[in-house]
């Protein structure tokens, strides 16, 4: 009879892997569909590279929690060949773009929050996560850095402009408190030392999104009960269309290369 | 066989595929090579995590190493401590500007920026002018930005500091 030896999966761990990995490759994707549909070239151009940073931090972080799952599957595997309920990305970053000014301003929501993180991760007691979070603070650096210049300019800006960046603020605020509920892979996570429970992250998001809601002169709505669920597999109607779009290629032709 | 000095030899001609002008030991990113008796292994740090061009510069390395006589090649990736800006030699960063791309100076200022209004002040690559606007954040790859020269009128692409 064949002997089949596994090492128990760690959940916890695997689970604060993807959804570092599936936020960034969602947004990823999301904003990979501005090509070639920027407001101006220089910003195509930005949102494609943003795009593509992002990707290769889900890349790295996808090929990782294959090797924590040890069931066989690489990072192609996981980005293109999961059910819906499987990806652990933040509910926002599966929303429509509509138009740049939501797109820069969520932009500047989630950079805050993975700048937050990579320097929180430098400590984990995994260290190929730690090596990640390293590579990609300074990526993430100065995604905010073009984000948060726009949401000034734009807020900031005529009275149409503001008034849609304020719309888009109303629009994208409640998904913030995704980012900090309490989940218990949050909470086996930080005792395991793989990363810190994401809610003692929100003083600092906070502090670090403010000053340039303020300079912008945008105001966030007050905070509401309403909770999105992503990082726990519950997403909105949008991700189906989303994967649909994403996942085609790969099961349409499984093993496609190019 | 080759020794471990002779690979860092043939490295040092082995060209960044984007910015042909410098060797992917003078942009910093060829960390270690290990000469063996039968393999030569290359411990390669990407730029960025999305960089495109690394791929290439794996096989470009492989290739140069096995038409020098390695029998075997291996590339190992290396994320840790992640590449900075920092280690692009001086003599590189001379021949980027001469390529007419400003060098990117020193990382540890950019490390330090707030998120608003920050804007490196950037030489002119060509007439030396510190008189420059930035046009785009990004430029056509993910390691440049786009800036003008006020005085001498050239755009010119900037290596951004990491």
């Amino acid at each position: 009879m064949e002997t089949i030896t596994a090492k128990p999966v760690d959940t916890a761990h695997l689970d604060y892997v993807l959804r570092l990995a599936d936020s960034a490759l969602i947004l990823g994707q999301r904003l990979s569909e501005w090509c070639g549909h920027g407001p101006v070239i220089e910003e195509d151009i930005a949102l494609a590279n943003t795009a593509l940073d992002l990707i290769g931090q889900a890349r790295l972080l996808l090929a990782h929690a294959g090797m924590l799952e040890g069931r066989g599957r690489d990072e192609d595997a996981l980005a293109f060949l999961r059910p819906e309920h499987e990806y652990r990305s933040l509910t926002i970053c599966e929303l429509p773009n509509e138009d740049f000014g939501r797109t820069v301003l969520r932009n500047l929501l989630v950079s805050a929050l993975q700048m937050q993180l990579w320097p929180a991760l430098a400590d984990s007691t995994d260290k190929q996560l730690a090596a990640i979070a390293g590579k990609s603070i300074k990526e993430s650096r100065y995604h905010l850095q073009h984000a948060a210049d726009w949401v000034v300019r734009l807020g900031d800006g005529t009275a149409e402009s503001q008034a849609r960046m304020q719309h888009a603020l109303d629009t994208l605020w409640p998904y913030t408190a995704e980012f900090f509920a309490p989940t218990a892979t949050d909470e086996a996570a930080a005792a395991a030392g793989v990363g810190p429970s994401w809610a003692t992250l929100a003083a600092g998001w906070e502090q670090a999104v403010a000053p340039v809601l303020e300079v912008a002169t945008l105001k966030p709505p007050a905070r509401t009960p309403f909770l999105s669920r992503g990082k726990e597999g519950r997403h909105s109607e949008h991700m189906g269309h989303l994967l649909a779009e994403m996942q085609y290629l790969q099961r349409s032709y499984p093993g496609a290369r190019w | 066989m080759i020794t471990a000095e002779q690979a860092w030899d043939v490295l040092a001609r082995v060209a960044d595929p984007e910015i042909p002008v410098i060797s992917v030991t003078e942009l910093g990113i060829v960390r270690e090579v290990h000469a063996g008796e039968t393999a030569v292994e290359v411990v390669v740090t990407p730029t960025y995590s999305g960089c495109p061009a690394t791929e290439v510069i794996a096989r470009s390395i492989v290739e140069a190493l096995r038409e020098a006589g390695a029998a075997e090649v291996r590339v190992e990736t290396r994320l840790a401590p992640p590449w900075t800006t920092d280690w692009i030699t001086p003599e590189a960063q001379e021949k980027l500007r001469r390529y007419g791309i400003a060098p990117p100076g020193r990382a540890a200022a950019s490390a330090q920026a707030q998120p608003l209004a920050f804007v490196p002040r950037v030489d002119c690559p060509l007439c030396g002018s510190g008189n420059t606007e930035r046009l785009s954040a990004f430029g056509a790859t993910a390691c440049k930005a786009l800036y003008r020269c006020r005085a001498c009128r050239e755009p010119f692409e900037y290596f951004k500091p990491i």
